[in-house]
């Protein structure tokens, strides 16, 4: 049986959970980071799909600008981890409380 | 045939994207940044597979070859000797499960909600030619706004990586 687009959209559905699940979890602002990266592909995979299955190449086109947005987002992301970790030598977020009242 | 090749590149992303968030033998960032990287290149081959080959092209090369560098990059620069030490809290393990598996209930019920099966169009394909033109036509205003985006985050990250703010 070929892959339909509910095939597509289950993959991309579970891993969007698994990214989400990464983000609750883990402590480590770099692993969160790389969880957040999961989700957007999950979400770049399912536009892909829909984009295909309904002969629209809009979807790919979003796709194409969510990369260019995600890369610069890296960049600023991993800068203000630097930026942290020079001030206060750490990366966990439990060790981020001075916000907390 | 491309049946066969769909469920192998899914399960194969399923398992390295788990393998991101929770690998049972190493909690060392740089393993999880490898999976990742394994992820990318399995969900290009999806891309691939849905006839979008420049996003493929664009997949590998962007995401696996530079953002994930520019990870590992920070990752060696922070040594992070003492993720390595720290153990899920049963809490944190709770909540997250809980929270995922709340979504994919949603997520299913979006689902099946009702989805055309089969592809519209045979003649659509991801080429680079048609996305290009729809890049320069339609979506023109948005091409140069993400120019301008990308200039604001070079100049914030030079600002922000500089060691004194004036």
């Amino acid at each position: 049986m070929t892959p339909g687009l509910e095939h597509y959209l289950v993959v991309s559905a579970l891993l969007f959970c698994l990214g989400l699940t990464g983000v609750v979890l883990r402590r480590n602002l770099l692993v969160i980071y790389m969880s957040l990266e999961l989700m957007l592909n999950a979400a770049n995979l399912a536009l892909v799909a829909a984009s295909r299955f309904t002969g629209n190449l809009d979807g790919q086109v979003m796709v194409f600008f969510v990369v260019t947005v995600a890369a610069a987002e890296v960049a600023v992301g991993l800068a203000l981890i630097v930026a942290l970790y020079r001030r206060r030598q750490t990366a966990h977020v439990e060790d981020l409380t001075s916000l907390k009242l | 045939m491309q049946a066969a090749l769909f469920y192998i590149f899914a399960a194969l992303a399923l398992v390295c994207g788990f393998l991101v968030v929770a690998n049972p033998f190493s909690r060392n960032p740089v393993t999880s940044a490898m999976f990742l990287v394994l992820t990318i290149v399995w969900l290009a081959g999806l891309f691939v597979l849905l006839h979008a080959f420049f996003l493929g092209a664009v997949q590998i090369l962007i995401y696996a070859g530079a953002v994930m560098v520019l990870f590992l990059f920070v990752i060696m620069l922070l040594d992070l000797r003492a993720e390595e030490r720290r153990r899920f809290k049963p809490l944190g393990l709770l909540g997250g499960g809980a929270v995922a598996v709340a979504l994919a209930v949603l997520l299913r019920a979006a689902i099946h909600e009702g989805v055309p099966s089969e592809p519209a169009a045979a003649g659509l394909e991801g080429a680079t030619e048609p996305l290009g033109r729809l890049l320069f036509t339609r979506y023109l205003l948005p091409f140069e706004v993400v120019s301008v985006l990308l200039l604001v985050a070079m100049v914030g990250v030079v600002l922000l990586s500089k060691k004194e703010l004036k």
